[in-house]
């Protein structure tokens, strides 16, 4: 069991959206319910069968674990495995799948086609975080863009043509770059196993392009082309646009795996492979990334103030919080790093709920303008529980595992750069109000709407789908420790490794390099 | 001596044997009423021949004077070739007769061409490679105007001969040019005498009007635009046999005249094919967007195509030679099947090519809509289908020879071509319901090649099917 457990966790939402595809006939209402069952008995053992990977993880163990290799065509490899930072991300990806997954339970139209979609995107998802082969890395994140764009195109809403063509277009043009690099990267180092590559020093030596000095020469260059993927994924400001049309468009499940799983690819990447493989290249563009990621922090905390569509106020919270993600990333130190790494965790589950939370509103309505609605907590107290207990943690109050990714963060840019860190943190202060006044608008006051009048509190369905989410958000948010005692050990040899690579290089990591 | 000679061109020689006794038999005996049987015939002989080419192993030999040579890399081509028009044989039989098309002149006409096309893939002198060239061209000219009561379809044959004509004048042009100054028209010859110093002017020109003529075969920018109008013009079945065999041929020829003959030359033809290549990227992504007819479409789509294959001619390494091969071979599985999925769009009985018909085919025939958004999202490059292998071969091989600029077009223009192949699938999947709908065509053959192509992009992605040590094979037996 132990040795293809990471192949058989990857392909068990394939191998079950084939046969949804092959057996499963009929466009009734009696279909469509055998194929949600069978999605959400699928997720559901899959996340069982994850637990064991969990399970036999050591973390102390900062290599990778539980590898597969096989060899593929054009000398390429089929290599799985994981560590300390992907291993959370496989158990984030397989826990909110069965959610996903029953939170569609309204799903009317082609049934069996969503679920599918789905479960593939699942089997791409975990690809993602286990690939050890760049190639195959690539071809489980790009590919990925195929169900998402159908997700959104088929069951989206009004105007999901332009949203689902823009999600594609622009990630594909944001990852062909990085297709270029994984070339230059195989030619340069004649492998494209990560473990090796990790070992390998690219070349940093300056050099002139079209009469601009290239500081950090290839490195720089590698840095940039993966950069530019993995920039649009998370999504960082200036490239974020897409997310809030694709969020706004796409059905309420679509936007929970977007927001909880397909955003951590980014940041995952900066951690897989700009960071370890390009440390001088990092070094270099660190502050103009950590500028990026304050003005993102403002900017889209600002821009969600004003919004009037709930969908598209969170997105842009989204946006803001990704930008904590990236802070810490390139801070480049132990609590950066894992309150990164963190965040990124208890982002997926908050957005992924809060998500969630329209989805329930907007089921009944049918409509996602804060104008529309008001005094809900009149009529779904439980629901007004639940969406002001997400709100909080949105906002990082202390107690929930929003607040423990901002802290941590914050701590490990302070270190590096007050500025930032001052600029940062001013961030917290805006989300609490963009947060709080949706709260105040869409719940509180008297329901005087008269759509309104008649409107359901949760049913039990609603109610449990939330209750592992809300669960999750506390247990992380007294006990940090449980997740981050396992990223811990892998971050640590991260960081070491980045800090002797760029002594190598002849950089002392704790100078800015301004001045070179 | 002479009998050895003709025993390397055996297959050759079966074929035009076979086609010329299918003529006599069709004029004498059963005229159009023995199509069906001519045809599948016809397919048989090549899925022999061309099974015979595969397991034809790696030796190399020479014959006619060394004006003709078998080796490990025509066979490669000529095993696609025949396969293919095999391929494209069977698929077309059913609609050839549903739409009165059934001639018994036409599969053998697909022989001579395919008989060309194998002389062109295995010339070692431009007067072989011209002969070839014309018998392949000529037979295609007829076939393209074989809906002889169709403006359209006479259209495109016309234009096709015209446009062909021209392109076998500077094709001849440079060919004399080349034999003028070089003083023989033997690839080998032409080797010694550009080794032995300095190259004449005269020389260079003939060798560039000689690429411009392969060019106008395999339809690269600038020398594309006969290739819309005949697509749309000729019956789909016949444009199927543009989009497949033809192009392996006149590919693999250019491949041969650039690496062998004049591969001294490289610094020279290196910048012609890259540039032509970079050209037809974006001139077939861009050109595309607009078309609303299927078929134009897929003209256009192949342009973009073979720009990406010329990447990995235009490297000069065997890398990019072996890149080049196996492009083409998953260009030809996806047309095959993309096209397998073209005939088969009807209504009411007449084929539709307009793609404003597959608006909500997802919904009202699942299955084949299926197939189309594989077939599709591989003919975009998007991984993790088959398609997307070819162009990561040919990106390989174009940062190693350096010329990476080449390798960034190719991703940017991929990137605008995923658009109008997205397009086809938002048709198909989200489009806006309209009532022009396709009937739902009965058969078996062609839903059966438009899903095995299917299949074929996603499994491929195992082991490319073997196909890579194939490649390899021929690519060495090459460059040696």
């Amino acid at each position: 069991m132990d040795y293809f457990l990471l192949s058989i966790v990857t392909f068990i939402p394939a191998i079950s959206a084939l046969i949804l595809l092959v057996v499963a006939r009929g466009n009734d209402a009696a279909a469509a319910l055998v194929a949600k069952r069978f999605a959400l008995f699928a997720t559901g053992v899959t996340f069982f069968v994850s637990l064991f990977i969990i399970a036999q993880f050591e973390p102390e163990n900062t290599g990778f674990q539980m590898v597969e290799e096989a060899e593929w065509i054009m000398g390429l490899k089929y290599k799985l495995g994981i560590d300390g930072i992907s291993v959370l991300f496989v158990i984030l990806t397989t826990f909110m799948m069965p959610i996903v997954i029953w939170a569609s339970w309204g799903i009317e139209v082609r049934v069996k086609e969503y679920m599918i979609a789905f479960l593939l995107l699942e089997t791409l998802m975990l690809g993602v975080f286990m690939a050890l082969d760049l190639v195959l890395f690539y071809l489980f994140f790009e590919a990925g863009l195929i169900p998402m764009f159908l997700i959104i195109g088929i069951w989206g809403g009004a105007n999901r043509v332009y949203a689902s063509f823009k999600f594609f277009l622009y990630t594909l043009l944001g990852s062909v770059l990085m297709l270029i690099a994984m070339v230059v990267m195989y030619a340069e180092a004649g492998t494209t196993d990560i473990e090796s590559l990790m070992l390998h020093q690219f070349a940093f030596d300056d050099f002139n392009l079209f009469g601009f000095q290239i500081l950090g020469g290839t490195q720089t260059l590698l840095f940039l082309a993966f950069f530019a993927s993995f920039a649009v994924k998370m999504p960082m400001w200036p490239v974020h646009t897409w997310l809030p049309d694709a969020h706004v468009q796409a059905p309420t499940a679509g936007s929970v795996v977007l927001a909880a799983i397909l955003l951590k690819m980014g940041g995952y990447g900066f951690l897989r492979f700009s960071l370890p493989m390009f440390p001088v290249g990092s070094y270099i563009m660190t502050d103009f990334i950590l500028w990026l990621s304050v003005i993102a922090i403002v900017y889209t905390s600002l821009v969600a103030l004003v919004q009037s569509d709930m969908k598209k106020l969170i997105a842009y919270s989204s946006v803001a919080h990704m930008g904590y993600v990236t802070i810490g990333i390139f801070a480049a130190n132990q609590q950066g790093i894992d309150g990164a790494i963190f965040q990124m965790l208890s982002h997926g589950f908050i957005s992924g709920a809060l998500f969630l939370c329209v989805g329930v509103i907007y089921d009944r309505m049918h409509t996602r303008e804060i104008e529309a609605y008001g005094g809900l907590v009149n009529r779904m107290p439980a629901y007004a529980l639940i969406f002001m207990f997400f709100t909080m943690a949105n906002v990082g109050l202390p107690g929930t595992s929003g607040f423990v990714g901002e802290f941590l963060t914050l701590v490990g840019i302070f270190k590096v750069n007050t500025w930032i860190a001052l600029l940062a943190t001013s961030g917290v202060v805006l989300s609490a109000a963009y947060a709080l006044w949706l709260y105040r608008r869409v719940m509180m006051g008297d329901l005087i709407k008269e759509a309104l009048r008649t409107i359901q509190d949760m049913s039990l369905r609603e109610r449990a789908v939330f209750a592992p989410l809300v669960f999750m958000t506390l247990l992380l948010g007294v006990y940090p420790v449980l997740a981050l005692d396992l990223i811990g050990p892998s971050v640590q040899s991260l960081i070491d490794n980045y800090n002797s690579a760029l002594s190598i290089a002849g950089i002392d990591g704790n100078t800015m390099i301004a001045s070179h | 001596m002479i009998q050895n000679d003709l025993n390397l061109i055996l297959p050759e020689i079966l074929l035009s044997i076979f086609a010329m006794l299918a003529l006599l038999f069709g004029v004498y005996r059963g005229q159009d009423k023995k199509t069906a049987t001519l045809t599948l015939a016809t397919a048989g002989l090549m899925l022999i021949v061309g099974m015979w080419m595969i397991l034809g192993g790696s030796s190399s030999e020479a014959a006619f004077n060394n004006m003709f040579i078998s080796d490990a890399f025509s066979r490669y081509a000529k095993a696609l070739i025949l396969l293919s028009s095999a391929a494209v044989l069977i698929m077309s039989l059913g609609y050839m007769l549903r739409h009165d098309l059934g001639r018994f002149e036409y599969p053998i006409l697909i022989i001579f061409s395919v008989v060309g096309m194998m002389f062109m893939v295995s010339a070692n002198d431009l007067m072989v490679l011209y002969l070839g060239l014309e018998l392949q061209s000529l037979a295609l000219y007829v076939v393209a105007s074989i809906r002889r009561e169709s403006l359209k379809s006479t259209e495109a044959g016309m234009k096709y001969f015209v446009l062909g004509a021209l392109s076998s004048g500077l094709l001849l042009y440079g060919a004399s040019l080349i034999y003028g100054y070089s003083g023989s028209t033997n690839f080998q010859s032409i080797i010694i005498s550009l080794d032995s110093g300095s190259v004449s002017l005269g020389l260079m020109f003939g060798m560039i009007l000689l690429v411009a003529g392969l060019a106008f075969k395999i339809s690269a920018v600038p020398f594309h635009m006969w290739t819309p109008d005949v697509y749309e013009g000729s019956p789909t079945p016949v444009t199927a046999f543009l989009s497949t065999a033809p192009k392996i041929a006149a590919m693999a020829l250019f491949a041969r005249v650039v690496y062998d003959a004049f591969y001294v030359l490289i610094s020279d033809w290196q910048q012609v094919v890259a540039l032509m290549s970079v050209l037809s990227m974006f001139v077939g992504a861009i050109a595309a967007i607009g078309q609303t007819n299927i078929k134009r479409l897929m003209a256009y789509s192949s342009i973009a195509h073979m720009g990406y294959a010329m990447i990995g001619l235009a490297s000069g390494t065997l890398l990019g030679l072996q890149a080049m091969l196996v492009y083409m071979a998953i260009y030809l599985a996806m047309n095959i099947g993309t096209f397998a999925f073209i005939m088969s769009m009807e209504r009411d009985g007449q084929p539709v090519t307009d793609i404003g018909s597959l608006s909500q085919l997802g919904v009202k025939q699942p299955g084949r809509a299926l197939a189309m958004l594989v077939l599709l999202f591989s003919l975009a490059g998007v991984p993790p289908l088959v398609g997307f292998f070819g162009k990561l071969y040919v990106l390989r091989a174009a940062y190693d020879a350096g010329l990476i600029w080449l390798a960034v077009m190719g991703v940017l223009a991929s990137v605008i071509g995923a658009y109008y192949y997205l397009r086809l699938v938002y048709l198909m999947y989200f489009g806006e319901k309209q009532d022009l709908s396709l009937d739902i065509v009965k058969s078996p053959i062609l839903s059966g090649f438009a899903a095995t192509a299917a299949v074929v992009m996603v499994l491929g992605i195992i082991n490319l099917f073997g196909i890579e040590a194939a490649a390899s094979l021929a690519a060495s037996s090459l460059i040696n």
